[in-house]
């Protein structure tokens, strides 16, 4: 096993596992070994965030797990036109996840998850081809969701959490296509918004059916991150036009869409579990990205354009003896990106993803899980074709992206 | 199975995983390598490029640093050194201002055009602040890969008066090849011919007619005239003369069997120095516009007894009538090519049609008061634009008629020697001027200020202009000489300037 775990660490201590759009799939160590799938199951605390209705059946009267992702995610472009390139350089992503989950008594359990489903962080080199889209985003929003599950009787459970989300974004880019000031410095702006929160609901239900087999089903609403009044810097701005574009504020919506997961749990036997779990989410929520501007700046409107997306997923998990569990999923990934609007903000297609994990039990209350992944992206040819030169003529960016993500993590859970 | 196999087993899953992983960081777009790039059969060992202010990388009314920079010789020299290391060197200026000093004093040249506001916040072209620092009188020690000289003719580069500082102040020599000559009495056919180039690029004769036509055509179109020493410095070449000099020049650049790019020469017409402005840029209301027809109404009436008088003919009656409306108005010109009507106290006026231009440096005139005390002489209205204001019609075939000579001349010539290739930069600009130019990651216009192709000087492209056109010569040399070149994207290159 050491060679396993040395073996581990040598070769993923980068790595990364982003899904569609700026969703970051990562809720559970456990989890992520099977796939990612969990609405069926609820076997660890983890089902907080999965399932709030899998809270009523766990075995321990509490349960405590704690994980973090290292996600390595580097995109490629190349225009075959133009035969050059550009690279990201973007830091490591850092997901978490933290869950509690307490019995009550024998019919209400209450918990707390603390959690980062939503974030993106892309670095292009300054100026590159594309730096009128994007420059550099940093995106990330965390999750606090109070807990409680009931349970009704020895086949059926809710549960209902009620999520407080706060989030942030910082964002630049250069103006458009050729503005630079008396130097030839390209005029860019810097949008930064910090402590933006929402509100929402995460619901669940889940069923044993007989001693095999289990289903769930969860909801997340929608949450939207409605930055108001956040700063707007402008950076060499030619003299004759600094006027216009003063340092301001601005306003922006950017939506957290709502997932709906059907999951079902197969027992093979007693030691062999199969989960199989689809999420539709509703990223047709997110068509443009509009940042209004509290000066004379004209609106800035970035077509998105997202479609609804189904991520298949599947996952199993062998107890090999008292001490050590092993796991392995796949997930298909849907993107939300339409042809056509391919910004280079998160260029990817549709993604296979491979996960394994383990979980070395040290006693039988406490717990370390390891979980890697990575995904399997096929470079794509595609374009974004709605932007505007300031004369109206719509300018295509386009070319070929390769996305490669994949990460490695750790958790530790403490159940009594 | 034991727990032990079990064990076994998942443990070599998890570590075939694992190694995916590690493959995964691998991965790469495919594209070509630079394992792919090649000559092909050409040699890039001595690339001289010959030309005029285009290929010096002259832009925004000046040649400065940024400009040179990002010429396309420069472009593609820096393209094809990742086929075949080169060195490549250019006679670059100390400054991003532009202009020369001769002996401390500045010659008087255009510092380069940037938009600004004027006094009352209009933005337009206007020359940057700052002092000429580049002295000709300090010779620029070469040879120089690129020879490029702004304002050079094609005739001007065999003469041997053309690096003679003392020549400056009367015309006879150019005080940028001044500056980088490598003595008084050379050439430019000398000084880069003496390089011994393996390839070569050779881009001269635009200004053969530009610089009449920017001139509004006021000066000579030469054809006949077979001497160019006689030539004002705004003629047109007889393209007779240009086709012998062209020949010389590439007899003398391919003596040593250099391969070689030919590029012929653009219509000035496709260029926003005349086609920014348009013939009806007066707008006038019904009263303004019949208040201007009465003062026109003895000058149309005149015209009526020419005819009368067997004097013009109906045609030109027509064409000389001048009515203005309500809306947008013709300009009204002055045309030495009318039937002169002097006799009969007639001015030679007309107003503009499509077929003329208005040049980009008359539009500040047009509008103004001619005089200021009269509140009726509107420039462009009740006053005419004059001769250098405007190239007329007529003016516009006489440097088509040469332009199509001289093309003929370099077509030839690129046909007749397998050594020799064509870039059709007529076309390319051609294109650019009537739907623009894509290249992928975004695209250029001819629109001026606006488009990104051209530079403040409507005449010149920008940075990103001559991207495209190294582009477009990677092209050309892939498919004349079977090499493998990687492109720039023009997208990372500037465009016009803003203060």
């Amino acid at each position: 096993m050491k060679r396993i775990v040395l073996l581990t660490v040598s070769c993923c201590a980068f790595g990364t596992a982003y899904s569609g759009g700026y969703r970051v799939a990562i809720q559970g160590q456990k989890a992520m070994g099977m796939g990612h799938t969990g609405v069926a199951l609820g076997e660890s605390a983890e089902t907080v965030f999965f399932n709030p209705a899998g809270m009523a059946f766990l075995e321990d009267s509490a349960s405590f797990t704690a994980g973090a992702t290292l996600i390595n995610s580097e995109i490629e472009y190349y225009s075959a036109d133009t035969n050059t390139g550009a690279t990201t350089d973007s830091p490591l992503g850092t997901p978490i996840g933290l869950y509690y989950s307490r019995k009550h008594s024998d019919q209400l359990s209450y918990g707390l998850g603390i959690y980062t489903p939503f974030g993106s962080t892309v670095e292009w080199p300054d100026d590159w081809a594309g730096s009128h889209l994007i420059n550099n985003i940093s995106l990330a929003a965390i999750f606090v969701q109070p807990t409680v599950a009931w349970q009704f009787n020895d086949r059926y459970s809710a549960g209902l959490g009620l999520v407080y989300a706060s989030g942030g974004v910082e964002f630049d880019r250069n103006l458009n296509t050729s503005l630079t000031n008396e130097n030839g410095d390209r005029s860019k702006v810097t949008l930064d918004a910090t402590g933006v929160d929402d509100v929402g609901a995460n619901l669940g239900f889940m069923a044993k059916v007989n001693d095999k087999v289990q289903i769930g089903v969860n909801y997340r609403t929608e949450m939207s991150l409605e930055a108001e009044g956040q700063s707007a810097d402008f950076e060499n701005i030619p003299a004759s036009l600094s006027t216009l574009f003063t340092d301001t504020t601005f306003s922006a919506d950017v939506p957290l869409p709502a997932e709906l997961t059907l999951g079902l749990s197969y027992k093979y036997n007693d030691k062999t579990t199969v989960a199989v779990d689809l999420n539709f989410t509703e990223w047709s929520v997110y068509e443009e990205l509009l940042v209004d501007f509290d000066n004379a700046v004209p609106d800035s409107v970035n077509a998105r354009g997202y479609k609804d997306t189904t991520t298949f997923r599947i996952g199993v998990q062998h107890h090999h003896s008292d001490r050590w569990t092993v796991r392995g999923g796949f997930y298909f990934d849907q993107t939300p990106i339409v042809s056509g609007l391919y910004s280079p903000d998160s260029p990817r297609d549709d993604t296979s993803f491979l996960t394994v994990g383990a979980t070395y039990n040290h006693s039988s209350r406490l717990a370390f899980d390891v979980s890697a992944f990575m995904g399997l992206s096929d470079e794509v040819t595609n374009s974004y074709d709605q932007y505007a030169e300031s004369d109206g003529t719509l300018s295509p960016f386009g070319g070929t992206y390769l996305s490669s993500v994949n990460g490695i993590g750790f958790g530790v859970s403490y159940n009594y | 199975m034991t727990y032990q196999k079990t064990f076994k087993y998942s443990a070599v899953a998890v570590a075939t995983s694992m190694m995916l992983v590690i493959s995964g960081c691998d991965d790469s777009i495919s594209k070509p390598g630079s394992d792919s790039y090649s000559a092909g059969d050409a040699d890039f060992s001595k690339m001289v490029t010959v030309g005029d202010s285009l290929t010096a990388g002259y832009a925004d009314s000046a040649l400065y640093l940024n400009g040179q920079l990002a010429s396309y010789p420069a472009i593609l020299a820096g393209q094809i050194n990742q086929v075949q290391p080169i060195t490549f060197t250019q006679p670059l200026v100390n400054d991003n201002t532009g202009g020369l000093l001769a002996n401390g004093t500045s010659l008087g040249l255009s510092n380069r055009l940037v938009l600004a506001a004027d006094a009352e916040g209009t933005i337009g072209p206007a020359p940057i602040a700052g002092e000429p620092t580049t002295e000709i009188g300090i010779p620029a020690v070469g040879p120089f890969n690129n020879v490029g000289v702004p304002g050079a003719k094609s005739f001007h580069l065999v003469s041997t008066a053309y690096g003679d500082i003392t020549g400056v102040a009367a015309g006879s020599a150019n005080p940028y090849f001044v500056r980088f000559a490598s003595a008084p009495t050379t050439s430019v056919l000398v000084d880069a011919a003496s390089q011994v180039p393996s390839f070569f690029t050779l881009w001269i004769g635009n200004n053969d007619t530009l610089s009449y036509a920017t001139g509004g055509g006021v000066g000579v179109d030469q054809t006949g005239n077979l001497d160019p020493t006689t030539y004002g410095a705004s003629d047109i070449t007889d393209p007779n003369v240009f086709a012998s000099v062209y020949n010389s020049l590439v007899t003398t650049m391919t003596a040593n069997g250099a391969k070689g790019v030919l590029i012929n020469l653009p219509d000035v017409t496709s260029i926003p120095f005349f086609t920014t402005v348009p013939y009806n840029a007066i707008p006038l209301d019904a009263e303004t516009a019949a208040g201007v027809n009465a003062g026109f109404a003895s000058y149309n009436g005149g015209l009526l007894q020419a005819q009368a008088g067997a004097l013009i003919t109906e045609e030109e009656v027509a064409a000389r009538t001048i009515t203005f409306a309500a809306g947008n108005n013709a300009v009204l010109i002055e045309d030495e090519d009318l039937t002169d009507l002097s006799a009969l106290s007639l001015p030679s006026y007309r107003q503009a049609t499509a077929e003329d231009y208005i040049l980009l440096t008359t539009s500040s005139a047009l509008g103004t008061l001619a005089d200021p005390n009269n509140p009726l002489s509107v420039v462009g209205v009740g006053f005419p634009l004059n001769d250098a204001q405007v190239l007329t019609a007529s003016e516009v075939a006489l440097t088509t008629d040469a332009n199509e000579a001289y093309n003929a001349t370099i077509a030839a010539l690129a046909e007749a020697s397998p050594n020799l290739a064509l870039y059709d930069a007529a076309a390319a600009q051609s294109t650019l001027a009537t739907e623009g130019i894509q290249y992928g990651t975004g695209g250029i216009t001819a629109t001026f200020a606006r488009g990104g192709g051209f530079s403040l000087d409507g005449v010149h492209p920008t940075e990103r202009g001559y991207a495209v056109i190294a582009n477009d010569l990677i092209d050309v040399i892939q498919e004349s000489f079977g090499a493998t070149i990687p492109k720039v994207d023009p997208g990372s290159y500037r465009t016009v300037y803003t203060n």
